[in-house]
C-alpha cells in the first residue's frame, strides 16, 4: 500500500516524488483486445445456433468469462494495477457465486415438494412439506 | 534516520515542493496516495455493483433452472440481432473510453474530448436500440408485471388469495388493499403495424397465447410454441419478462448514469483540467463504464441466446 | 526507521497530548450552512449522532407501546368488540414492525460506525479526515433521506388513525423482515415507501464501509502496520467488509419486493408463480451478516475499554484482530439458520447448522481474551467499564443462546417464539447498545471537551442493566413455554384449566422495559448535563495510548497540529495520572525507567 512512507524514498529523483505513476495502455493492446472481443462476440452468437444441449450455456458462459477477463485486465488496467483491487473484485465474485450456489441447491432440493400443475398451494412445514 | 526526521521529511514533500497541487486534498500526503485511494474506492464500489446484479443473476439462475421451458419459449420474443449489435456497440464504447483514459494520461485534450464524445454516442446508441426493443414489446403488450399480456390473458395468473381467511380479514379493515398497477389489455387485438414497413423492421410476433401465427413468417426460427408448454408453465411465461425487463432495465439505468458521468468528465476535459499529473476522474469514470459493459457481456448470452 | 518491537520501545517524539486552544472543530466555522455542507468527519459524526439517537428514542417508544399492549392479552375476553379487537391487533402489528425496522435500519446498523467510527477512526489513524470526505457527507444525507421515507410511514399511520384514507397503504405491518407473500400482496402497510427507505439507507451503509476500508488501507501513519492498529479499527474494517459485500444484496432484494408490490412481477408470490422462500434467501443473505455489522464494531469498543480501565496490555491481540475477520467471513455462510422451518431442504438445514457452530468460535475467542486481560488487572470501575463488563456478561448469554438456536433440532420448537426475541435482544441490545453507550461515555470527553458526572451515570447504568435483564430474561422462559413472537394475545389458562404463567412473564418484561426506559432517559440526562455544566475535560482523561488521545479535547478542525507517530496502542506504561483537571500525562523518564527495569529482568 502506498503511504507517505513509500513516497518519501524517491528523494533523489528530480520530479515530484509523490506524483502519480500509472501505466499507460499502448494502442496496440487496446486495439488487440477490442478485436478479440468482437471475434468472441461473433463466436458467442454462432455457438448459440449449434445444438449442444446442456453444454450450450457452459460454452456461452466460458466465452463470456474470457471476454470479461479481457475487459477487466486490459481496459480496466487490472493487470498493471495494485493486486488488492483484483482481490476486491474476485471477492465480490466469490460471494455472488456462494449466494447463487447455495440458493440453487436449496431450491433444487425442495422442488420435488412443489405440487404438480393445476394446484397452487406451496408445501410448508404446516401441511406436510 | 530517526523517525522524527523521517516524519518531517515526508511532510516537506507533501506540499512544500515549490508548487501547491490544487488537486491534492488536505488529508492526503501525496497525489500518488490520493490516486491509489480513489482507485481502491472505485473498485470497492464496483464490487458492490457486482453483488447487486449478482442477486438478479441468482433470481435468473433459480428460475431458469426450475423452469427451463419457460425461458426457452419466452426468449424467442427477444431480438438476437439487436442484442448482438448492442453488445458490439458497448464493446466499442469501452474501447473509446479506455483510449480516452490513455489520452488523458498523455495530456492530449482534443483526442480525449473526441473519445469521450464517441463513448457517449455509444451509450446513446445502446439506449436507442434498447428503446426500439422495449417499444416493440410494449406495442405487443409485453410489459413487466401484471400488465403483461401473458399475465392478464391467463385466468390462472389472476391474483387470488391463498387462504380464504385473509379475505375475511380484509373486509374488516376499511382501507383498500394496495392496487396492483393494471393495464387494459385486449389479448386478441390485431397488430396495428402488420403489413406496414415498421412490421418488417421489427418483426413482432402476434401475441395470442393460444397460437402464434405471424411469428413464423417474421423469420424467427420458432423452436417452441405456446401450446407445447404445460399449463403451469404457461402461467409462468410473464416471469421471464419480469426478469428480462428488470435486469436490462436496471442495466439501462446504469448506462444512463454512466453517460451522465462521462458528460461531466467531458465538460471538465474541454476545460483542460486533465493531464499527466491529474487524470483520476477520467480513470474512475472509465472503470464504471467498463463495469456496465461487463454486465452486458453476461446479460446478452443469458437472456438472448438461450437453448 | 527502527522497527517498533515489543510494548516498551517507543522512540518517536513525545506523545504528550496537545493542550486545548479555544479553536476547535465545534467553533471553527459557524452557521447552519457550515454544518450542512461540512466535510469534517467530526461534524458529520455529530450530525449522525443527533439523528441516530432520535431514531433510537422513536423506536424505543414503539417498544414501550408493544410492551404496554402485552400487559393484558389482547383477546375477546378483554371485553372489546370484534372490530376494536381487530384494530388493536392491527396497531400491535404496526408497532412491532416499526420498532424493528427503525431500530435495525436507522439506529443499530449505523450507530457505532456512523457516530463513533466517523469521529474516532481518522483520529486513531492520526489522519486529518477519512479517505473520501465528500462521500462521507453523501452517506449522511442518504441516511437522512432514507429516514424521511420512514417518517412518511409514521405519518401515514397517524393520518390513517385520524380517519384519512391514505393511498398505497399506511404504516408498516409486515414485521421488519418483510416476508412474502404477505408483504407483496396483502399487507396494509406502505411497503413501497419502506423498501425505498431501506434501499437508500443501505447506500449510506455501503458508502461508510467503503470509506473506512480505503481509510484504513491508505491513511495509516508511520509506525502503524496492520498488527499495530487499535482493535477498534480492526473491528471497523471487518464491519466495513460486511457492509460492502452484503448490503448490495439487500438493495436488490428490496428493489424486487418494491417492484413486486407496485407492478406485480411474480418473483416471490406463490399465487403468481413465485417462490417465497427465495425471498427469504435474498433477505437473510444480507440480514445475517447485518447482525455482525451491528455487533463487530461494539466488540472493538470493548477491546479499547477493557484495556484503558484495567491498565493492562490486551491479551491475545492477534487473535482478537483475526477473529474479527473470521467473524466477518463466516457470517456469510450461515444465513439459512433463520430459515430452518421455512421449507428449506434438509441438506441445506444441516449445512447451515454446522457452520453456525463454527461462527461462534471467533466470538468466544474474543471473550476469552478479554477475560484474560481482566485477570489480575488493576480494574477501574468507571462508567464505560461498567458497560464493558455488562457487555461481556450479556453477550455470553446472548451468544450461548444463539448456539442453542443454531442447533437444528432445538430451533424447530423454539423458533418464532420469545426465545428468539430474548436471544437477539441480548446480543443487539445487551451487547451492541451497551458497548455503544460505553463508547459514548469513553469518547465523550474527547468529542465535547466536557466530563460527565460519574455518580449520576452509575445510577443510570444500574437502571439500564437491571431493567434490561428484567425485560428479557423472562422472555427466554416464556419462549420455552411456547409464547410465540409477534402475538398480541396469549392464553391465560391452558387447555387443562390451569393458569399459564405467560401473564407473569409479560408483566415482568413490561416492568423491566419501563425500568430500562427510565435508565436510558437518565443516560441521556447525564449527557445533557455534561454539555451544560460538565467539567473541562483533559486531553487524556483515561490514560489510553491510542492516537486520538494525543490531540486536545475537543479536537481542532484538522485533528492534529503535527502528525503523531504511532506506537503500540495498548502499551500504557508511559502514562501517569496527575489529577482530574490534567488527566494522564506521558512520563518519558518513567517510560525509560520501565524499559531499564524490564531489561534488567
Amino acid at each position: 500500500m502506498t503511504t507517505a512512507a513509500q513516497a518519501s524514498h524517491d528523494t533523489d529523483h528530480d520530479h515530484d516524488p509523490g506524483a502519480v505513476h500509472a501505466h499507460i495502455m499502448p494502442p496496440r493492446i487496446l486495439l488487440g483486445v477490442y478485436g478479440a472481443l468482437v471475434v468472441l462476440t461473433v463466436l458467442t452468437v454462432a455457438v448459440a445456433y449449434l445444438e449442444l444441449g446442456k453444454l450450450n450455456i457452459w460454452a456461452a458462459m466460458i466465452i463470456a468469462v474470457i471476454k470479461a477477463s479481457l475487459v477487466v485486465l486490459y481496459f480496466m488496467h487490472l493487470k498493471y494495477d495494485n493486486l488488492f483491487n483484483g482481490v476486491v473484485l474476485i471477492t465480490a465474485l466469490i460471494f455472488v457465486a456462494l449466494f447463487i450456489a447455495v440458493t440453487m441447491m436449496d431450491t433444487a432440493e425442495y422442488k420435488p415438494n412443489e405440487n404438480q400443475p393445476g394446484t397452487r398451494v406451496m408445501m410448508t412445514s404446516q401441511n406436510g412439506g | 534516520m530517526s523517525s522524527t526526521e523521517q516524519t518531517l521529511a515526508a511532510d516537506s514533500h507533501a506540499g512544500h515542493n515549490g508548487h501547491h497541487d490544487p488537486h491534492l486534498a488536505h488529508h492526503f500526503d501525496t497525489p500518488e496516495q490520493q490516486y491509489t485511494s480513489g482507485k481502491l474506492g472505485m473498485w470497492m464500489f464496483l464490487g458492490t455493483e457486482v453483488l447487486m446484479f449478482g442477486g438478479l443473476f441468482c433470481a435468473y439462475a433459480v428460475y431458469r433452472h426450475n423452469h427451463p421451458e419457460v425461458f426457452e419459449y419466452a426468449h424467442q420474443y427477444l431480438d438476437r440481432k439487436l442484442g448482438a449489435i448492442n453488445t458490439l456497440v458497448l464493446i466499442t464504447s469501452s474501447l473509446t473510453m479506455a483510449w480516452g483514459v490513455r489520452a488523458a494520461q498523455m495530456g492530449k485534450r482534443g483526442l480525449l474530448v473526441a473519445l469521450l464524445l464517441l463513448t457517449i454516442l455509444g451509450g446513446a446508441g445502446f439506449m436507442f436500440i434498447k428503446t426500439i426493443e422495449y417499444s416493440t414489446k410494449w406495442r405487443e403488450h409485453i410489459f413487466i408485471g401484471s400488465g403483461n399480456v401473458f399475465y392478464e390473458s391467463n385466468p390462472e395468473t389472476k391474483p387470488q388469495s391463498v387462504n380464504g381467511l385473509e379475505e375475511e380479514a380484509l373486509h374488516i379493515n376499511e382501507a383498500k388493499p394496495e392496487t396492483v398497477a393494471t393495464v387494459k389489455v385486449e389479448p386478441d387485438v390485431v397488430d396495428p403495424n402488420a403489413g406496414t414497413p415498421d412490421a418488417a423492421l421489427i418483426k413482432p410476433p402476434n401475441i395470442t397465447p393460444a397460437g402464434l401465427s405471424e411469428k413464423v413468417k417474421a423469420g424467427v426460427t420458432e423452436r417452441m410454441s405456446y401450446n407445447s408448454l404445460v399449463k403451469q408453465d404457461q402461467t409462468r411465461v410473464y416471469t421471464f419478462f419480469a426478469i428480462y425487463f428488470f435486469m436490462t432495465g436496471l442495466h439501462g439505468v446504469h448506462v444512463l448514469v454512466g453517460m451522465g458521468l462521462i458528460t461531466w468528465i467531458l465538460v471538465r476535459a474541454a476545460r483542460n483540467e486533465f493531464g499527466p499529473t491529474y487524470f483520476t476522474p477520467v480513470d474512475l469514470v472509465g472503470l464504471y463504464w467498463h463495469l456496465v459493459d461487463l454486465i452486458w457481456i453476461f446479460l446478452f448470452p443469458l437472456l438472448y441466446l438461450i437453448h | 526507521m527502527s522497527a517498533v518491537t515489543g510494548p516498551i520501545s517507543y522512540h518517536g517524539p513525545t506523545p504528550q497530548p496537545q493542550r486545548a486552544s479555544s479553536d476547535n472543530y465545534l467553533n471553527h466555522t459557524r452557521g447552519v450552512m457550515s454544518w450542512a455542507f461540512t466535510l469534517d468527519h467530526k461534524r458529520i459524526g455529530l450530525m449522525y449522532m443527533i439523528g441516530i439517537l432520535a431514531s433510537f428514542l422513536l423506536a424505543g417508544l414503539f417498544a414501550i407501546m408493544v410492551r404496554t399492549m402485552l400487559w393484558h392479552p389482547l383477546t375477546a375476553e378483554a371485553g372489546a368488540s370484534q372490530g376494536a379487537l381487530n384494530s388493536a391487533h392491527d396497531l400491535y402489528n404496526h408497532m412491532f414492525t416499526l420498532h424493528g425496522a427503525v431500530m435495525v435500519f436507522m439506529f443499530i446498523i449505523p450507530s457505532v460506525p456512523a457516530i463513533l467510527g466517523n469521529f474516532i477512526l481518522p483520529m486513531q489513524l492520526g489522519a486529518k479526515d477519512v479517505a473520501f470526505p465528500r462521500l462521507n457527507l453523501l452517506s449522511f444525507y442518504c441516511w437522512v433521506v432514507g429516514g424521511v421515507f420512514f417518517v412518511y410511514l409514521l405519518l401515514s399511520g397517524v393520518l390513517h388513525a385520524m380517519g384519512f384514507n391514505v393511498p398505497g397503504g399506511y404504516g408498516l405491518d409486515t414485521g421488519w423482515t418483510f416476508y412474502t407473500p404477505y408483504s407483496d400482496a396483502k399487507a396494509q402497510g406502505s411497503v413501497v415507501a419502506a423498501t425505498i427507505g431501506v434501499f437508500i439507507l443501505g447506500f449510506s451503509s455501503i458508502l461508510t464501509g467503503l470509506n473506512f476500508i480505503a481509510s484504513i488501507h491508505m491513511l495509516r501513519p508511520r509506525g502503524m502496520g496492520w498488527f499495530k492498529m487499535p482493535l477498534f479499527l480492526w473491528a471497523l474494517y471487518s464491519t466495513s467488509l460486511i457492509q460492502i459485500l452484503a448490503t448490495p444484496v439487500l438493495a436488490i432484494t428490496v428493489m424486487l419486493l418494491c417492484a413486486e408490490r407496485a407492478i406485480g412481477i411474480g418473483i416471490f408470490d406463490p399465487a403468481r408463480g413465485g417462490d417465497p422462500v427465495l425471498f427469504q434467501h435474498f433477505f437473510w443473505f444480507y440480514s445475517h451478516p447485518a447482525v455482525y455489522i451491528m455487533v463487530l464494531p461494539s466488540m472493538g469498543i470493548i477491546s479499547e475499554l477493557i484495556v484503558a480501565f484495567s491498565r493492562k496490555h490486551i491479551f491475545g491481540y492477534s487473535f482478537i484482530a483475526m477473529s474479527s475477520l473470521a467473524i466477518a467471513l463466516l457470517s456469510f455462510f450461515v444465513w439459512g439458520h433463520h430459515m430452518f422451518i421455512s421449507g428449506q431442504s434438509a441438506v441445506t438445514d444441516a449445512i447451515f447448522s454446522l457452520i453456525t457452530f463454527a461462527v461462534a468460535i471467533p466470538s468466544a475467542v474474543k471473550v476469552f481474551n478479554w477475560l484474560a486481560t481482566l485477570f489480575r488487572a488493576d480494574i477501574r470501575l468507571k462508567v464505560p467499564m461498567m458497560y464493558a463488563l455488562g457487555f461481556i456478561m450479556l453477550f455470553t448469554i446472548g451468544g450461548l443462546t444463539g448456539l442453542f438456536l443454531g442447533t437444528l433440532a432445538v430451533d424447530v420448537p423454539l423458533t418464532n417464539t420469545y426465545f428468539i426475541v430474548a436471544h437477539f435482544h441480548y446480543v443487539m441490545m445487551g451487547s451492541t447498545l451497551f458497548a455503544f453507550i460505553g463508547g459514548m461515555y469513553y469518547w465523550w470527553p474527547k468529542m465535547f471537551g466536557k466530563m460527565y458526572n460519574e455518580t449520576f451515570a452509575h445510577v443510570a447504568f444500574w437502571f439500564v442493566f437491571v431493567g434490561f435483564n428484567l425485560t428479557f430474561f423472562p422472555q427466554f422462559i416464556a419462549g420455552t413455554k411456547g409464547m410465540p413472537r409477534r402475538y398480541a394475545s396469549y392464553p391465560v389458562l391452558s387447555s387443562d384449566g390451569r393458569p399459564t404463567h405467560f401473564v407473569t412473564y409479560h408483566r415482568l418484561s413490561t416492568t423491566g422495559a419501563y425500568t430500562m426506559g427510565t435508565g436510558l432517559f437518565l443516560v441521556l440526562g447525564t449527557w445533557i448535563q455534561s454539555l451544560r455544566r460538565g467539567k473541562q475535560a483533559p486531553p487524556n482523561p483515561w490514560g489510553a495510548n491510542t492516537l486520538e488521545w494525543r490531540c486536545p479535547s475537543p479536537p481542532p478542525h484538522d485533528n492534529f497540529t503535527e502528525t503523531p507517530v504511532a506506537d503500540d496502542p495498548y502499551d500504557l506504561s508511559g502514562w501517569k495520572y496527575v489529577s482530574e483537571e490534567v488527566g494522564w500525562v506521558y512520563d518519558r523518564e518513567q517510560a525509560a525507567a520501565d524499559v531499564a527495569a524490564h531489561v534488567a529482568h
